[in-house]
């Protein structure tokens, strides 16, 4: 079975988007703008994407970000954390895109 | 389906990257190409009958390595997640795949879904892909299925399971050689990459060409593609549905691992585990090592077996107090001293040290410690990354040196290797401090400790307010904790301490040999004295320490080796250790910093170093002396 995939989820129902930095640890997004520059295509070949289902495993003092994402865990700088967009995933959505 | 012969293009670019000593290819060339940590120098190591570095942490290989099996060449590549020129591990595994007839493809099943982007990108580049599901062991423990056949029919190209660790599934690697095809391309791209074939001669620089890579484009005269993300987010969305149909997850145990793995990035547990970790190392290595074993070594075994039995030897030809005698086996002798340091002082400790780093890095640790430390790193300009090279460092500094590579930016790069060349002692300099230190008390170490810590956060700290350019954010994979494998330990421990020995060796007999000149010729006196206001002056010293300078010039440990001999008081102990660490680093780590930072820069931090080591040694002994 072929399932598509959303590809940006921008809706005014949903909550609005937020930077990962403040993300909760434990909370379950959906990543909505990963920012410009170098990072951009390592974080795409890495499967962090518009769209892409996420959860955040750690959040340290000073901002560096853990979040998990099919059995991977992923460390994500501070400064690439503020400017990455999250949203809050429908529980009803959670565990539906394949992440 | 058609079939290209692509132009083959000069290995010229290759030779660069070669490991010297390596005869040029002329045989059909295998390339073993995945992401980062997931078995290919096992793979490799199987394949060639040599050992690669293996480690759990990424950026072990930055180099290739090339090996030969059967009729073929066989490449081992560093990790990456795709092929382009993200960092220089990326532009080494791009020229070896650029070239290679065939590509081995070594995939994380359990990682399927980051894994599989390379794989694309690799069929897409229109090379013979085998691929190589590896870690099939762990992906049944984890509830996971993978229809492989599926797999098969979707990618084009043959699969193989393997279990690298248990040379499991290695039977059919030959097959694997063999049986490499074509896979299915991305049925948009196909035409995009013909149109552009004609101009640059293959379908894999073709595809580079069009994902914008500048250094293809640039090869071939022509402009680089502006497609890379729209092509990178199509790629993504072919793996994600591929993955949504081979990938059944069933409800798996969360593995110990994972929650120890969780514990080591939360700063509650975190800090406690670094504490712990560190004191560990400082048992092993720092006391049971350093002092009880060396202890043993360096006086029953050298002092008073070896020295004296050489002595002997050499007594009847040579007059111990003749020119020759002196070198041979005098103060500095090169019979008598050095090989002391280097058997029975050097090399416990470079053992206790590799074999305790390789414990850390094997079990996933070291990540993970990068991921804890990054913002405080950040206040030096440096992010987490930058941790591993630091940390080698206290085993090599000119091996942390070349390390510094893998790091983001030239500013990184930078701050790092000055940081290292300053004010990172390393494990053979350390091993003579901790022995003179524990001689001088508790409150000696403390001082010490903290004066060349305060200079490393002032070093960075200037350094990240002065440099320009920018710092990367950190973006690793962190690796799953794995139980270390002991053979592997030894293993690496074994080839670490081996190449260590064979390459400080050397400086070490022609470093004796140059002090011993220097003595015979009376030079040394003349360097002595043209130091002296700074030693007994400034840093209020006695006036032979100079001696120790000349010293560390060529190996830093050396250099605090050399005031074993001179008869110190606890304070003067510590300002003449403080002025050693700061000092000039060894001939070995300022060839490599010339290699890798260029003439001006080493220069600087050269000098710098100077500079550095007598202002704060000296401020250090106005306020203790």
């Amino acid at each position: 079975m072929i399932r598509e995939f959303p590809m940006i989820v921008i809706d005014k129902n949903r909550p609005a988007a937020l930077p990962l930095d403040t993300a909760a640890k434990g909370s379950r997004l959906l990543v909505v703008a990963i920012p410009p520059g170098r990072s951009r295509t390592q974080l795409i070949r890495l499967g962090i994407l518009e769209g892409e289902a996420i959860r955040v495993i750690e959040r340290l003092p000073g901002g560096t970000v853990v979040i998990e994402k099919n059995r991977r865990e992923i460390a994500i700088g501070a400064a690439l954390a503020k400017n990455l967009l999250v949203a809050a995933r429908d529980p009803a959505h959670s565990d539906s895109s394949h992440a | 389906m058609h079939s290209h012969t692509a132009k083959r293009a000069p290995r010229d670019h290759l030779e660069k990257h070669r490991h010297p000593g390596l005869a040029p290819a002329e045989r059909p060339m295998v390339a073993l190409v995945g992401n980062p940590n997931v078995g290919k120098s096992l793979v490799f190591n199987f394949l060639s009958g040599m050992y690669v570095d293996v480690s759990n942490y990424p950026g072990t290989t930055i180099e290739f390595t090339q090996g030969r099996y059967k009729e073929f060449d066989v490449f081992d590549t560093p990790g990456v997640y795709g092929i382009g020129s993200y960092n220089d591990e990326e532009n080494v595994t791009r020229e070896i795949v650029l070239e290679a007839d065939t590509v081995l493809n070594v995939v994380d099943a359990v990682h399927l879904e980051r894994d599989l982007f390379l794989t694309m990108q690799l069929i897409d580049m229109g090379k013979k892909v085998s691929v190589l599901l590896n870690f099939m062991d762990e992906v049944e423990t984890l509830g996971l299925r993978i229809d492989v056949e599926l797999l098969v029919e979707t990618l084009g190209v043959p699969v193989f399971t393997t279990t690298a660790t248990k040379r499991r599934g290695f039977d059919r690697l030959d097959e694997a050689i063999e049986q490499a095809r074509r896979g299915r391309q991305d049925g948009a791209l196909h035409h995009k990459l013909h149109a552009m074939l004609a101009a640059v001669g293959s379908e894999a620089e073709a595809l580079l060409v069009l994902e914008g890579n500048d250094a293809i484009a640039a090869r071939h005269g022509v402009a680089a593609g502006s497609e890379r993300e729209a092509l990178s987010i199509a790629r993504r969305n072919r793996v994600n549905r591929v993955i949504d149909e081979v990938l059944i997850e069933n409800e798996g145990r969360t593995r110990f691992s994972t929650t120890l793995g969780h514990w080591a990035i939360n700063p509650w547990t975190g800090v406690p585990m670094v504490v712990a970790a560190l004191y560990l190392v400082y048992l092993f290595v720092g006391r049971l090592v350093a002092q009880d074993l060396v202890k043993f070594t360096e006086v029953k075994l050298g002092q008073e077996l070896w020295e004296p039995w050489v002595r002997g030897l050499i007594a009847p030809y040579v007059a111990p107090s003749s020119w020759l005698g002196t070198i041979l086996v005098g103060e500095f002798g090169i019979a008598t001293m050095t090989v002391t340091y280097l058997l029975f002082l050097l090399l416990p400790l470079v053992v206790a040290f590799y074999a305790a780093l390789a414990l850390m890095e094997d079990s996933g640790y070291l990540p993970r410690l990068a991921t804890l430390v990054d913002r405080a790193l950040n206040a030096v300009g440096l992010n987490g990354s930058a941790v591993i090279p630091l940390i080698l460092g206290f085993g090599c500094v000119t091996m942390a040196t070349i390390t510094t590579r893998m790091l983001g930016s030239e500013r990184e790069k930078r701050i790092a290797t000055a940081i290292l060349q300053f004010a990172v002692p390393c494990s053979a300099q350390l091993a003579v401090v901790a022995a003179l230190l524990s001689g001088a008390g508790f409150a000696a170490m403390m001082i010490y400790s903290v004066t060349i810590f305060a200079t490393f956060v002032v070093l960075g700290t200037v350094l990240e307010r002065f440099l320009s350019g920018e710092t990367t954010p950190l973006l690793i994979d962190l690796p799953p904790m794995r139980m270390p494998r002991l053979d592997n330990v030894i293993r690496k421990t074994a080839y670490r301490s081996y190449y260590f020995m064979k390459e400080a060796s050397s400086w070490f007999f022609l470093g004796a040999l140059g002090v011993g000149v220097m003595q015979i010729t009376g030079l040394l006196e003349v360097w002595q004295n043209l130091l002296a206001p700074i030693t007994t002056g400034w840093l209020q010293l006695p006036r032979e320490t100079a001696r120790a300078f000349v010293m560390g010039m060529v190996r830093r440990d050396f250099g605090a080796a050399g005031l074993y001999q001179l008869p110190l008081t606890s304070s003067q102990i510590v300002v003449a250790l403080v002025t050693i660490t700061l000092f000039t680093p060894c001939i070995a780590s300022v060839m490599v910093m010339l290699k890798e930072r260029g003439l001006k820069e080493a220069a600087i931090v050269w000098t710098g170093t100077w500079i550095v080591a007598f202002l704060v040694a000296g401020l250090l002994s106005q306020l203790l002396i």
